[in-house]
């Protein structure tokens, strides 16, 4: 399938067709209490070497147990994905001597994974605007379980290699999503969907910065209408960003290596994020025969559903999958669908509040608090609170500025107790975390609205009185521009604490006196 | 036999010592039984070798389950058994530590028989194998140092020995008995093996370990009830089959004459017995040879020297330690297993080797469903083709081809995971025992033993006359005036 490249693409002249094809391994790191066949636990930067059973050593005459909340998190995660739920699956044994293996070979699933042929939908904005999204699908090939590797870190002053086993046999899904991407902002547009998934799911909490959700890319450029090209491996991607940036530097690298009429090297690359740019791996020398064979000490993994549920099963040893189905919570693609219906907000605004963490709650909480409409509440929370924690790298659980103290101030523009303006310069009073209410910070600067309609009657004469020339112009018929200036008169004798619109409406009534 | 005299009186201390802590309750059926475990079960506290450098000096910081159920019965550990390294071999003649001797090298029975081939020669030269790879606890067993003994049996380990030393062997159906703590050899044929001198006590030991372990997932789930063999005196309910591919080329004329015999004797007493065919059992041997290698490719990956065992000194890089590591560890049989194992599971050969074997084991263990369903019982076989040879005589051929030789009759068990035991039937012409293996169907021991030891009673297998032993104690081991069955 040819994916035509169909907009100019960003850094270059659109001079060769050369048509870009990204696709992706992603590690996500199943949260359990566990490992995937033993039963030490599973914790992030615990003492090294102090969650290793004797299986995860691999001492010998141990064998596996298969975990069942794992199987639940990926039995899961195949649903969310729309993916075919495999009845049975198998596990296999994938051999190569590493430090960080400590059997000499992963237990996985490579003949018969746990779930395939999903798909996921995630959507991008054009151009940079928020205000045009397109929405793209990505297949998945497959799920398949299997074990983390444990960490060595290489000391070359020491000459030595340090050996850490926490991680070893973690379980992990891996998820396989087919070459459908054509770029790095629709590769990381793809893998954020994947991850909001699986943190509303609780499958994996896929932190990046800990290791808990990791991606490799495969990228190839190829001219359309041709074979793909020969791809390259991208790994050791730390963020979405990076991922972006690594996928993009690739494709660049590749067609500019292939225009100066160079080939493409089957080989596994590093991406260094300091430099910005990919190197080639020196640990794969050639390719690896990792001799599979199936994993005699695990029978295959039954799963049932409600239809095949034999009659005097133990609800402890068996895992029903229509019972998991019953159980998923909304989906992100969902939580936005219902956010646009139940607030009437637009879909990228929706898109923006779920991306960020706890962006949703803060707004639901600020609607519930005040009168104001959630369309135009939308505009506060996405435009002034989110660009303030953006500016100050705040996450919206350390804004200073609570859901009530943001409602407080609303209803107050809300009720015309003041103007937008004002209630700009209260916010940006607020940012300060001083423990003021909006209606403290009114007083003290002095920002109401001017509510003596006689007071501002007589300012607005003042005002046309001060400005003959412009009223004679009114009359010859230059309204809108004249009545604009004379508003703006009015805000600055007022300090704008006046109402533009009472003002507007107020002047004309005067004018056609 | 001076050391066989010491570790009996020991085991009589030991026994003493077992009880007194446990004054008033006994902690099941096997409490203060002296029992031996073969080196490649894990104990804690006490190391395990497998009779591999590698393992020299581990300690095993757990127990087996099969050793942790004999011991929470009361059961007093006497010490390990020697084997062949890593199980691999079938004259238990390839461990670190040497060479199992059988006692009945030195007993009157064979002494009588043997003709010294000059008078110079010296009387110990041509002393017998005891078979293996579960040499030592076949040994231990026949030579009364213990009552009962731990082997494994993965094409024949633990019948084999059986059979030449003159004891019980039980090799249970495959997920009958966990394998937690069994050092794997191949981990789809494995199984803990029982070692014993009547059937009655195989049936109670077999009765303290079986049953499902939630640490071994290849354990049925089924309840699993302990059980008394009755004593059988009507076998004409029975349908024995007599498969006759197992008249492999090499038996000895003997055996074949012994179990012609023997089925007479069940025809004479009402049985039905009848001929059939196992017709894939001579492709055995070289299905086994796959996908045997090709798993202890797989379960051998584990020892780099990293965690635990032994480790070269050789530091200039990871890989190049893992490799001296390996060469260092492991002997030419060992090693040689392992290159024919990653040969077969190299991606352009695995269709080829790897799944046509699967596939011709799958017809190997169709052969024993569809006898069985024809009305068949159980099968009687030999176990095998000999009786125990010469040590001198055994190592001229290397170990593959011993192998290759011993393990057709017992191994066809292990493909299918069916039941089978070594009964002691008679001694040879040259004064050493010869067995015959019964095979029965999937978890039907009861059924098997209940046969096996009608079987036993019938033959009056005499004692082994160890020459030392007898002159220190006059009256405890009586000369057993048998009509023995040869």
């Amino acid at each position: 399938k040819v994916t035509f490249f169909s907009r100019p693409y960003k850094g270059y002249e659109f001079i060769a067709p050369w048509v870009p094809v990204v696709g992706l391994e992603i590690h996500a790191q199943i949260s359990s209490n566990s490992k995937l066949f033993s039963g030490s636990q599973v914790q992030f930067a615990a003492p090294p070497n102090s969650l290793v059973s004797f299986f995860d050593a691999s001492l010998p005459g141990t064998l596996p147990v298969l975990n069942r909340r794992c199987v639940e998190a990926a039995v899961m995660t195949g649903l969310a994905l729309n993916c075919s739920i495999n009845k049975k699956s198998l596990f296999d044994r994938k051999h190569y001597f590493y430090a960080d293996l400590p059997a000499g070979y992963q237990i996985t699933q490579q003949r018969v994974p746990i779930a395939v042929n999903g798909r996921l939908s995630y959507s991008l904005c054009i151009d940079n605007k928020m205000s045009q999204m397109v929405t793209k699908t990505v297949r998945i090939k497959q799920i398949q379980l299997e074990q983390d590797s444990g960490k060595s870190l290489h000391d070359d002053t020491r000459s030595q290699t340090l050996v850490d086993l926490n991680r070893a046999g973690v379980g992990l899904m891996e998820v396989v999503m087919e070459p459908d991407m054509c770029c790095g902002e629709e590769a990381a547009a793809a893998v954020r969907e994947l991850q909001l998934i699986l943190q509303t799911l609780g499958s994996s909490q896929a932190v990046m910065a800990e290791g808990q959700l990791r991606v490799d890319a495969n990228v190839s450029v190829h001219h359309p209408g041709e074979p793909y090209g020969v791809r390259t491996e991208v790994k050791n991607i730390n963020s979405i960003r990076f991922l972006a940036k690594a996928v993009d530097y690739e494709i660049q690298r590749q067609t500019e290596e292939l225009e100066n009429g160079g080939t493409i090297l089957n080989e596994t690359r590093a991406f260094d994020s300091k430099l910005g740019c990919t190197v080639p791996m020196r640990d794969k020398e050639g390719k690896q025969d990792y001799r599979f064979m199936p994993e005699p000490n695990l029978p295959p993994l039954i799963l049932y559903d409600a239809k095949y549920l034999p009659a005097n099963t133990n609800h402890q040893q068996v895992v029903n999958i229509d019972w998991i189905h019953e159980r998923l919570p909304d989906l992100p693609s969902v939580k936005r669908a219902k956010l646009v219906e139940q607030y009437g907000i637009l879909p990228e605004h929706s898109f923006t509040l779920l991306n960020e963490d706890g962006l949703t709650e803060f707004f639901e909480n600020v609607v519930k608090q005040t009168q104001m409409k959630p369309k135009k509440v939308i505009g506060w929370v996405l435009n002034d609170l989110l660009s303030y924690l953006k500016q100050h790298s705040l996450t919206v659980k350390e804004s200073p500025v609570s859901p009530f103290l943001l409602a407080d101030l609303l209803n107050l523009l809300e009720k015309k107790e003041i103007s937008s303006t004002a209630a700009k310069q209260v916010l940006a009073e607020l940012w300060k975390g001083e423990g003021k209410t909006a209606l403290e910070i009114v007083k003290e600067k002095e920002l109401e609205l001017i509510q003596d309609q006689k007071e501002l009657e007589q300012i607005c004469q003042a005002v046309i009185d001060g400005q003959e020339n412009e009223v004679i112009m009114m009359v010859l018929g230059r309204n809108q521009k004249v009545l604009n200036k004379l508003i703006g008169l009015v805000q600055r004798e007022t300090q704008g604490r006046s109402n533009p619109v009472l003002v507007k409406q107020l002047l004309e009534k005067k004018l056609s006196e | 036999m001076k050391k066989t005299l010491y570790v009996a009186h020991f085991a009589l201390i030991a026994v003493v010592f077992a009880i007194i802590p446990n004054a008033g309750q006994p902690l099941g059926v096997l409490d203060g039984i002296p029992i031996a475990v073969k080196d490649n079960f894990s104990t804690a506290g006490i190391e395990t070798t497998c009779a591999s450098n590698m393992l020299k000096g581990y300690v095993s910081p757990y127990n087996a389950t099969v050793v942790q159920k004999l011991l929470d019965q009361g059961a007093v550990l006497l010490g390990k058994t020697n084997l062949d390294e890593f199980a691999m071999g079938s004259g238990s003649t390839d461990g670190v530590f040497g060479p199992v001797r059988n006692p009945w090298s030195y007993s009157r029975q064979y002494k009588e028989k043997s003709v010294p081939k000059s008078h110079s020669e010296d009387k110990d030269a041509n002393w017998v194998i005891t078979g293996g790879s579960s040499g030592g606890s076949a040994a231990a067993v026949s030579s009364f140092t213990c009552f009962a003994a731990l082997g494994s049996d993965t094409g024949g380990s633990t019948r084999n020995p059986a059979a030449h030393c003159g004891v019980v062997g039980l090799k249970p159906t495959y997920g009958l008995i966990s394998r937690h703590g069994l050092i794997p050899l191949v981990n789809s044929m494995d199984v803990p093996g029982i070692l014993t001198r009547c059937v009655d006590d195989a049936a109670v030991v077999l009765g303290s370990l079986a049953g499902h372990d939630p640490k071994d997932s290849t354990t049925i789930q089924d309840n699993f009830k302990p059980f008394e063999l009755p004593n059988l005196t009507d076998v004409s309910k029975f349908s024995i089959g007599i498969p006759k591919e197992y008249h492999a080329p090499g038996l000895s004329n003997e055996i074949l004459a012994l179990w012609s015999k023997a089925a007479d004797l069940f025809k004479n007493a009402g049985a039905k017995v009848i001929e059939v065919s196992l017709p894939h059992t001579r492709y055995s041997i070289v299905c086994y040879h796959v996908l045997c290698t090709a798993e202890v490719a797989s379960n051998m990956a584990r020892f780099d020297g990293l965690e635990y065992g032994h480790r070269s000194d050789m530091n200039k890089s990871t890989e190049s330690m893992y490799a001296a590591t390996r060469r260092e560890g492991f002997n030419d049989v060992v090693r040689g297993r392992i290159l024919s194992g990653n040969y077969f599971l190299l991606k352009q050969n695995y269709e080829n080797y790897f799944i046509k074997a699967q596939k011709v084991r799958r017809l190997i263990a169709n052969d024993f469903v569809k006898v069985f369903r024809s009305g068949v019982d159980i099968l009687l076989t030999p176990t095998t083709l000999n009786d125990a040879v010469p040590y001198m005589e055994f190592i001229k051929e290397d170990n593959r081809t011993r192998s290759t030789q011993d393990d057709i009759l017992t191994q066809a068990a292990n493909m299918a995971g069916l039941p089978a035991i070594n009964v002691p039937t008679a001694l040879s012409e040259r004064g050493l025992p010869v067995g015959l293996q019964f095979i029965g169907r999937s978890f039907q021991e009861k059924q098997l033993l209940t046969v096996a030891k009608w079987f036993e009673k019938q033959v009056k297998f005499p004692m082994i006359q160890l020459e030392e032993v007898k002159r220190h104690d006059h009256g405890v081991f009586q000369h057993q005036k048998s009509a023995s069955f040869s």
